[in-house]
């Protein structure tokens, strides 16, 4: 029945450690469960948690390989599933001049003229596959109807080429940014992972496993001050990713403490907006010249 | 769990979990409850934490309902049962300052697992109310809280920081000199944050001992709270109105993205009977080629009228900002707020900083000679005033209670108003149950403009998405 060759939470755990993703708690046993009980894993949350980064890591630790399908608004049919090869149809088509119909029309519909598409791809693997469906919610509602029947029995029907069933189940992780409300029946298939901000503790081991270099002490205010950013209401709060370009940058600015000037001049890195800068700067005393203690 | 369970015990219960999930507003079906059995069925009953995210992943289908989820995990799978160990551990003596010290130290610390077995102290030590074998008896986060008064800790544990005493290295700023770190300034935040992570783990000990001796379903009816999106606007205190405020943004990016849906399949034409008969007189009555009605060439006026008395200031701050934070879904947005005069406030709703509430009571004139609502009156000053702002493509919201005072309704301003306007609504925070009882109109209003009960975040995000004209 499991889709990956996972033994326990902590083996998910230990396994994601080791390809460069800290998980916490709740990422590894939701993992284990959707590899266990073969169900598609809908991952919601902010963006820059570690959502697609996510499905790289479980690929990456059970060396399964990684089918991707982006969505967008107007992905349809044709992107996602399958798509017969007009062209080259066509090509073959004039070069068999003499040939009678039926022998024609039986060799154009064949393996040969058909462009498999990322959910095709993922369900005819052999081997171990991780199926990634990044951003759900920015494709249409008919797209979700499509997923609900390939998640649902992994199978394809061609009609020209009969009902294709997967010989092994591929994990599947769907991203959203809740943008849209996916349909009920899609949740109701799906285990359901919010992937939050992470705990500080886990925040400063990511930070010093991504970026090794920075000092230890640099490290844990950097997150302090994350922290700190986000419980100001800001327009978009930093996720992890902006945290660690900020260890990065203040790696190279040579920083070895946090004052004044390094986070006024390098605010802009974790924040976005002009608002939420000005907010900041006003919140955390920046604009200070001599700091009241 | 400290007791081994046996399997119909554990489905018993856990049907029991999801009737009291269901019961808060988490919709999950028996597939889920099935889910949630194969869940434990493979991580198995051992550890507690890994259980709970489990069952979460089964349960819980979108973000905003953890909360709710969490704290009624807490009641059906407690982490034991009667006093915990750091309460039998304690020491016979510990009075209030022994606690109080022991308090100061985990805030300082900074130490999770240190708050927690404070806060099952405490709760044991300061919280039980009534007799103890009685079934009224119990105890009370409030009345623990009220003795133990963390919030006067703060500088107690500000100052065990700076001593170093805090431990693991969150002291070391004093070790490097004088330099002035951006960091100690979070200090006062972080202890304020340990001081409200405290009261939710004494909230959450209180309801898992009271919940042992009067019942789980009792605890979970009253004092697990309803998910945002149900919060009550009528009854919502600061705190639950803070919290709305934060959902405001994502709340209007989902609602403009149902709306745009709803314009682009309203635009891509009904078909025009009339024109379509006319066009296939030409192929012998047959209609070949079908005549689409003109879309609307634009997006639709706005006009909010809000009642902001004090009763039900808080519902309409929060749909002022949600408009406004929607305003790109609309040509024009204006916005009016009365208690017994209009006037009109578009400008400061759009202006974000400072709270909404006592910049409109500063700066628009609301009230004439005397401070209880008069719809009536209002009315009749916008029929007055600022007719000129409905046109054939406005559509006019109008939010309050209809708590008139025993005014003149005024019903024929509202009809000049509902006259010029394309669609009238009215939005009533109130339960439709207790529409017409005391001074409230609600059903003489009814009868002039469809009115609409309007009581949390649920129902005014179906009502924009489903009704509202696009």
């Amino acid at each position: 029945m499991s889709t990956m060759d996972f033994t326990s939470v902590d083996d998910v755990k230990k396994r994601l450690e080791e390809v460069g993703y800290l998980a916490s708690d709740a990422v590894a046993t939701t993992v284990y469960l959707a590899s266990e009980l073969g169900k598609p894993l809908l991952v919601e949350g902010p963006a820059g948690v570690g959502k697609t980064e996510l499905s790289r890591a479980v690929a990456e630790a059970c060396d399964a390989s990684l089918v991707r399908l982006q969505c967008y608004e107007g992905v349809d049919e044709a992107r996602a599933l399958y798509e017969w090869n007009h062209a080259k149809q066509l090509l073959r088509i004039t070069a068999g001049r003499d040939e009678t119909w039926d022998e024609a029309r039986t060799d154009i519909f064949s393996e040969e003229f058909l462009l498999p598409r990322p959910l095709l791809t993922a369900i005819r693997n052999d081997g171990p596959t991780v199926l990634l469906v990044d951003e759900t919610d920015k494709a249409d509602v008919e797209i979700e109807g499509l997923l609900l029947e390939v998640l649902g029995d992994f199978q394809v029907t061609v009609p020209e080429l009969g009902t294709i069933v997967a010989t092994r189940k591929p994990f599947v992780v769907l991203t959203s940014n809740a943008t849209r409300e996916l349909s009920e029946a899609l949740r109701r298939r799906c285990l359901f992972l919010h992937v939050d901000f992470p705990e500080a503790d886990l925040e400063e081991r990511i930070v010093r496993l991504k970026v090794p270099d920075l000092d230890e002490t640099l490290a844990a205010s950097v997150v302090r001050v994350v922290n700190a950013l986000r419980a100001l209401p800001l327009r978009k709060a930093p996720s992890i990713a902006e945290t660690i370009d900020w260890a990065r940058t203040l790696l190279a600015l040579g920083a070895d403490i946090l004052d004044d000037e390094v986070v006024r001049d390098s605010l802009g890195v974790i924040l976005k907006h002009a608002d939420d800068v000005a907010k900041a700067r006003s919140s955390l005393d920046l604009d200070q010249v001599l700091s009241p203690s | 769990m400290t007791a081994p369970v046996t399997d119909g015990d554990l489905a018993s219960r856990l049907v029991e979990f999801v009737g009291a999930l269901r019961s808060k507003g988490i919709p999950a079906g028996p597939s889920e409850t099935v889910d949630a059995a194969s869940v434990i069925d493979v991580l198995g009953l051992d550890r507690r934490e890994l259980l709970r995210e489990g069952l979460a992943s089964a349960l819980v289908r979108r973000g905003g309902q953890r909360e709710v989820f969490d704290m009624t995990f807490d009641l059906f799978f407690p982490a034991g049962t009667g006093a915990t160990q750091a309460v039998l551990d304690r020491d016979e003596e510990m009075n209030l300052d022994d606690l109080r010290d022991l308090l100061a130290m985990a805030l300082a610390d900074d130490d999770a697992r240190a708050l927690e077995q404070v806060a099952e102290i405490a709760v044991d030590l300061l919280g039980q109310v009534g007799d103890p074998d009685s079934p009224t008896g119990g105890w009370s986060a409030y009345q623990t809280l009220e003795r133990l008064r963390p919030q006067t800790m703060l500088v107690q544990a500000l100052g065990l920081r700076g001593q170093g005493a805090g431990g693991q290295g969150r002291g070391q700023s004093q070790g490097q000199g004088s330099t002035p770190q951006v960091t100690d300034r979070l200090e006062r935040d972080e202890v304020r944050r340990n001081v409200e992570r405290f009261r939710q783990m004494v909230a959450a000990e209180a309801r898992r001992r009271t919940a042992e001796q009067r019942g789980r379903e009792v605890v979970t009816r009253h004092a697990v709270r309803q998910g945002s999106d149900r919060i009550d606007f009528l009854s919502a205190n600061r705190q639950q109105l803070e919290e709305l405020r934060t959902t405001i943004r994502p709340l209007s990016r989902k609602l403009a993205t149902r709306l745009a849906a709803r314009r682009r399949r309203a635009q891509r034409g009904r078909i025009d009977i009339r024109r379509t008969l006319r066009r296939s007189m030409g192929t012998g009555g047959v209609p070949l080629r079908p005549a689409y009605a003109k879309p609307h060439p634009a997006r639709p006026e706005l006009v909010l009228l809000c009642d902001v008395s004090g009763s039900v200031s808080g519902f309409s701050s929060f749909t002022m900002l949600l408009v406004q934070a929607l305003s790109d879904q609309f040509s024009k947005v204006r916005v009016f707020a009365f208690v017994n005069a209009m006037d009109e406030v578009t400008d400061i709703v759009k202006d974000t900083s400072g709270d909404l509430g006592t910049r409109i009571s500063q700066e628009a004139r609301i009230t004439k000679w005397h401070t209880s609502s008069d719809y009536g009156e209002a009315l009749g000053d916008f029929a007055e005033q600022y007719l000129e702002a409905v046109g054939p493509r406005t559509s006019v919201l109008i939010l309050g209670d209809a708590r008139n005072n025993n005014q003149d309704p005024n019903l024929g301003a509202l009809h000049d108003i509902a006259q010029r306007s394309r669609r009238l609504f009215w939005l009533n925070p109130e339960n439709h149950l207790r529409w017409g009882l005391g001074d409230s109109i609600a059903p003489v209003y009814a009868d002039v403009v469809e009115m609409h009960e309007c009581c949390n975040v649920d129902q005014l995000s179906r009502f924009i998405t489903r009704l509202l004209p696009v």
